[in-house]
């Protein structure tokens, strides 16, 4: 059985300076209930994964307006224009990531590898600094795994054990970035007693959930 | 030439509607090549994959009540038509960059006779992150540019060689303007096709790649 508590007790021990990979795709799967409880908490010099920062004054925005991030990577910022706007003053630090490198990269951590060979991002900016490797005569740039000390995903209906569904356009980056945190956060939109989910129909097995918490906001 | 943007849109967009392949698996990106789906043929089944996690991308079924648990890669309300399935970023990706993805159609900020592809940078202006683009570039098995012919200056936007930072090297495998039709091949680029309001002169005179013109010149539009 995992813990069930509320928001605020799930990252009340979240410290200072934690990096912390957040699910959603322009706020779509988005964990609502986590962020603005870590809001109210106050951990600041933040690292976020994400996808994207979302659209401004909502959800993972929210915290960059507040001061409490120092890093994002994410692969696209370009909806919520506060992000620029702090990267060229000089407030944060963003690192841009190809969308399928993201995902490969927090698999690699979570499936125990020690990097992915990918043809994307050959001769553009994004092989700067990285190693090149050749298989049988093409070459793939070598990206190493992604690991992040906590994990805020998002379910709609997960069993105590933390197996859980994830509905429609909701799953994009929840699955592989609960895979790839030591802690991850499952924020569901209701949670049901062990055999209340058909076993065929999970899409995040539970072994990679550390707690839950029930909210309707995501 | 046109001059009204709307009207060259449409006519990009149409045109590159017929390129589709019946039954194929489609992406097509955010902006204008969201408007090649208004035409496609009744006769043709395309299959639109979104990025985020789908396939059967269809416009919001219902307008005052849209299902927020389905959005596009621009993050708005959108559908899923019968016979699409849900995924994650995953299995998303592993359809682009695997090869199973027929056709991407992208905009362009500049390309290049080489099929160099630039769209998603402008160092010290805007650097908005290559999002999806630099997979499906890669990926996609053709590469289709959707994108005016002349930038917002009046300069070409179809290069010798891309200036600003690359999405992509030697990806690009068509482009389509409100005043041509290009193929890159080996040889270089080739111009297959010509907007009904222009001439071959008035395309290399706006063209700053040398284009081979077709032995078998078409017009379009």
């Amino acid at each position: 059985m995992k813990p069930i508590q509320t928001p605020q007790k799930a990252v009340q021990d979240i410290p200072d300076g934690s990096t912390i990979m957040v699910g959603g795709f322009m706020h779509c799967g988005h964990p609502f209930a986590l962020i603005d409880a870590l809001l109210l908490q106050g951990a600041k010099n933040l690292t976020l994964i994400v996808n994207d920062m979302g659209f401004p004054g909502k959800g993972i925005g929210k915290l960059l307006e507040a001061g409490r991030i120092r890093k994002i990577i994410a692969t696209h910022i370009g909806l919520n224009p506060l992000v620029a706007e702090k990267w060229h003053a000089g407030e944060i630090e963003v690192e841009l990531i190809p969308q399928g490198t993201l995902a490969e990269r927090c698999r690699a951590q979570g499936a125990g590898l020690g990097g992915i060979l990918t043809p994307t991002g050959m001769n553009t900016e994004v092989e700067d600094g990285k190693q090149k490797v050749l298989v049988d005569g093409k070459e793939y740039l070598l990206e190493k795994p992604l690991h992040a000390d906590y994990a805020f995903v998002v379910a709609d209906v997960a069993d105590r054990f933390g197996n859980a569904i994830i509905s429609k356009s909701r799953k994009n980056c929840n699955i592989v970035m609960a895979m790839a945190a030591d802690n991850t956060i499952l924020e569901t939109r209701r949670i049901v007693d062990v055999g209340g989910i058909d076993p065929d129909m999970a899409h995040l097995c539970g072994v990679f959930v550390q707690s839950m918490t029930e909210a309707n906001q995501c | 030439m046109l001059t009204d943007s709307k009207l060259k849109r449409e006519r990009i967009c149409k045109r590159i509607a017929q390129e589709l392949e019946d039954n194929s698996l489609v992406n097509l990106g955010i902006g204008m090549p969201t408007l090649v789906a208004n035409y496609i043929p009744k006769d043709k089944t395309i299959l639109l994959h979104s990025e985020n996690g789908f396939t059967g991308l269809i416009p919001a079924e219902n307008h005052d009540h849209p299902d927020m648990d389905i959005v596009n890669a621009g993050g708005a309300p959108v559908s899923i038509a019968k016979g699409g399935v849900f995924f994650d970023s995953l299995t998303s990706f592993s359809i682009i960059r695997g090869g199973h993805l027929h056709t991407t159609v992208l905009g362009a900020l500049e390309v290049d006779q080489k099929g160099n592809l630039a769209n998603y940078k402008i160092p010290g202006k805007m650097v908005p992150g290559m999002g999806g683009a630099m997979d499906l570039v890669v990926g996609a098995r053709k590469v289709i540019i959707a994108m005016e012919h002349l930038n917002k200056k009046g300069e070409s936007k179809i290069l010798k060689k891309c200036s600003l930072p690359l999405t992509a090297k030697g990806e690009v495998d068509l482009i389509v303007t409100d005043l041509a039709v290009m193929r890159v091949t080996r040889e270089g680029l080739l111009l297959e096709e010509i907007a009904i309001d222009t001439t071959v002169e008035e395309v290399r005179a706006h063209t700053d790649a040398d284009l081979i013109v077709s032995e078998n010149m078409k017009v379009f539009g």
